[in-house]
């Protein structure tokens, strides 16, 4: 029996648990496959939590963890699931981790969570979580899956930063809440630009910014 | 009492745009925006579904949910708060609502199935959906409001959601950038509209 096992076992060596292709999939959603600027998915929170960096911080934490842990535990199930009623099995993954991190956020950071309002609630149909189950976790083992869960949170979270931080340094002059705009500056006729913290604001930039990452990396979509 | 409504009404299509002001529904409206009459169509089956989840998530919330909501069953459950579940209650009634509505469709009005089709599944894990519903909680909506609130803010998507494939289909063949074709361009797009809706604010009825 026991060298059955062994036999098997070196039949199909044991993939590495940084091989190449995990690699791959770890790293390929910061640029080449980015969720929000390539895939398209997620844009509503991205929008939505970025008149802060605290707000942006805490939301790409949130959708880490949720994302991770659902594509887990979709890969985990993903022989148990029918697949008509695949859809629903994933909500409800996906909704009772989304419940979990509501409950921590309002019992230890209540105020971010009062900013957050419906926003925390609506990770569960950011398109991300359910996309990347669909795409990725349905097909693939459990430790491949929470790569791809880990590294589509991290692509999804420095979008979310740097939008972040864009809006509120233009917007409220001030980062992660500290001002860092001297006040000689306002003296001197400086003011900050309210457009920055309304909704057009964040589409205009996400827009330019779709559009420098995708003249850098010279891909062109239709 | 009707202006109250009227004006609900008015601020969510305008001011209070789902998309355009709350950033819901971006990833439908960016994708499928690229055809006007698919958007119509999605347009349509958002007003539809909108109209009808909104109420029934607010009865499921009145009556089961909220702290001391099950008072009417029998007076020992007044201190029942069941409001952690709403959002795995909201998006299973929403799921379930979707299905629903697509079979009724498919068997009384074939032609309105064969026009809204592919999209009504797809419905079911729009954000404008679910986030309404989570809006008419944490505003403190009564009935009727949420009635007004959900139609209306299915107004907004669709009204949205339609000019938008209007102008991408008239920018295809423009000469821009090639980095901000497509998405690029959208977002921009997307920007302006939402200027132009944010001069709806402070109309007043």
């Amino acid at each position: 029996m026991a060298d059955e096992v062994k036999a098997v076992a070196e039949a199909q060596p044991k993939e590495k648990l940084f091989s190449k292709k995990n690699k791959r999939t770890l790293l390929e959603p910061f640029s080449d496959n980015n969720p929000i600027t390539f895939q398209v998915l997620g844009i509503c929170s991205a929008l939505a939590t970025t008149v802060q960096m605290r707000t942006a911080l805490v939301m790409t934490l949130a959708v880490i963890f949720v994302l991770s842990l659902s594509n887990v535990t979709v890969s985990l199930l993903r022989k148990f699931i029918p697949s008509k009623i695949r859809i629903i099995v994933e909500l409800a993954v996906v909704a009772t981790l989304v419940i979990l991190v509501d409950q921590i956020l309002k019992a230890y950071l209540y105020d971010i969570s009062k900013q957050l309002s419906v926003f925390v609630g609506l990770i569960i149909t950011n398109c991300i979580i359910l996309g990347r189950a669909e795409a990725f976790a349905l097909q693939n083992k459990a430790w491949p899956s929470f790569l791809d869960g880990l590294g589509n949170g991290l692509g999804y979270g420095w979008i979310l930063m740097v939008i972040a931080t864009g809006r509120e340094i233009l917007g409220s002059g001030s980062i992660m809440g500290f001002s860092i705009i001297p006040e000689s500056l306002y003296a001197a006729g400086y003011e900050n630009m309210g457009l920055m913290v309304l909704a057009p604001g964040a589409f205009i930039l996400l827009g330019l910014l779709i559009w420098a990452q995708r003249s850098i990396t010279k891909t062109v979509h239709e | 009492m009707l202006e109250h409504y009227l004006s609900l009404f008015l601020k969510s299509v305008f001011v209070e745009n789902i998309v355009l002001a709350f950033f819901l529904g971006m990833c439908s409206f960016l994708a499928v925006s690229k055809k006007v009459e698919t958007a119509f169509g999605l347009g349509l089956a958002v007003i539809f579904v909108l109209t009808i989840t909104a109420p029934m998530n607010w009865i499921i919330h009145e009556y089961l949910l909220r702290e001391g909501a099950m008072i009417w069953i029998s007076k020992s459950l007044a201190g029942m708060d069941l409001s952690f579940l709403n959002f795995i209650t909201f998006i299973a009634t929403i799921a379930a609502m979707v299905q629903l509505v697509e079979m009724v469709i498919d068997k009384y009005s074939p032609t309105l199935y064969a026009a809204l089709g592919i999209f009504l599944p797809l419905i079911a894990v729009n954000c404008a959906i679910l986030g309404s519903s989570l809006f008419m909680v944490e505003r403190e909506y009564n009935l009727p409001e949420t009635a007004v609130f959900g139609f209306g803010a299915g107004f907004g998507f669709f009204l949205a959601i339609v000019s938008i494939a209007a102008i991408r289909y008239k920018t295809r063949y423009s000469n821009v950038p090639a980095g901000l074709k497509g998405l690029g361009l959208a977002m921009l797009i997307t920007g302006l509209m939402s200027m132009a809706f944010m001069l709806f604010s402070g109309i007043q009825l």
